[in-house]
């Protein structure tokens, strides 16, 4: 018995990557969007509080693509050693990225060369999300992820050179209610990822394992990857034992 | 920073490309979008205060509703500043 019958459905054969799936992708992305500016313009400000040439903060926009990663590695720059401890910092705010790829086998399996790798470099925890709920509903085109993804990095690279040029002219105070919009995103994200009760335990080993490791771990971000991984690793014992 | 960004943007499809995945594992995989996501919100939650947890009830009301993220993400965020300037 698979209690999550909707979960298991991957698109068998017939995965095609077009433009049209590209465009669809970029369209679903659209509103999620405004949730990547406040975070953008802040990573630009703080880029430009560390003197940060104006192409030294496009290139770490444009290419580094990660919002907390770019705002934990900027707090860590500093005069001297900044290089080493800045890619420290990203790596373990990014390493949840390497739970995110393999979900989407489905797609990807059947994908070869840039088409794989470059949807890959455009992978965010938003459009991801979009592609999980769409690769589960028996959606076939994956090019909705790179579709997403380039809809989300335009906005993610023009909110960090708008935080730029702005700079100190526009700085939300840390405690700024403007800054819901970031969690409220990945809430409403959460409201089409849940599947009914079975998700139940899981999510709720995920929150009480990430309270518990952000309390005991402070400074990093292994909470969100001990959550998800214990969250995960429930629901798959829960299963077994169902199925037993 | 690019570099130790894309290597785990790939780097993990890429490791599980060179495994034979098994039922196991494939069953780990189908929790974690959402394990995921819960792990990164509670916590964030819990540091804020109860204006936090009231507009998060409004966004998770506005979506189940709407089923937009557009309205959802409006509405959380209105909710907030609303409750940010009352309190």
């Amino acid at each position: 018995m698979t209690p999550l019958a909707g979960g298991r459905k991957t698109a068998a054969g017939g995965v095609v990557f077009t433009a049209a799936g590209i465009r669809r992708g970029a369209r679903r992305a659209l509103p999620l969007v405004a949730g990547l500016l406040p975070f953008g313009l802040v990573a630009g400000v703080m880029s430009q509080a560390h003197g940060l040439s104006w192409l030294e903060g496009l290139l770490m926009a444009g290419l580094v693509f990660a919002g907390s990663g770019q705002v934990l590695a900027l707090s860590t720059w500093s005069q001297d050693a900044p290089a080493l401890t800045a890619t420290v910092a990203c790596l373990v705010v990014n390493l949840r990225m390497m739970l995110m790829g393999p979900s989407l086998a489905g797609w990807l399996d059947r994908l070869r060369g840039w088409r794989v790798w470059g949807s890959l470099f455009f992978m965010a925890d938003h459009n991801w999300a979009l592609s999980i709920t769409d690769l589960r509903s028996g959606g076939q085109d994956a090019g909705f992820l790179l579709g997403s993804g380039l809809a989300l990095w335009s906005m993610w690279v023009l909110g960090c050179v708008l935080g730029f040029s702005l700079g100190g002219l526009l700085q939300p105070a840390p405690g700024h209610p403007l800054f819901f919009v970031v969690l409220a995103v990945f809430i409403a994200l959460l409201v089409t990822l849940w599947r009914g009760r079975p998700d139940a335990l899981p999510w709720a080993v995920a929150a009480a394992v990430a309270v518990l490791v952000q309390r005991l771990l402070p400074g990093g971000t292994w909470y969100i990857v001990a959550g998800a991984l214990s969250g995960s690793l429930a629901g798959m014992l829960r299963d077994r034992r169902v199925r037993a | 920073m690019a570099v130790v960004t894309y290597a785990c943007r790939g780097g993990g499809y890429w490791l599980f490309r060179q495994i034979r995945p098994t039922p196991a594992i494939r069953g780990v995989l189908d929790y974690l979008p959402g394990t995921l996501f819960v792990s990164y919100v509670v916590p964030g939650l819990l540091s804020g205060g109860l204006q936090q947890w009231l507009a998060a009830l409004a966004t998770v009301l506005a979506m189940v509703a709407t089923r937009q993220f557009a309205w959802a993400i409006a509405a959380g965020t209105a909710t907030a500043w609303v409750a940010w300037y009352l309190t």
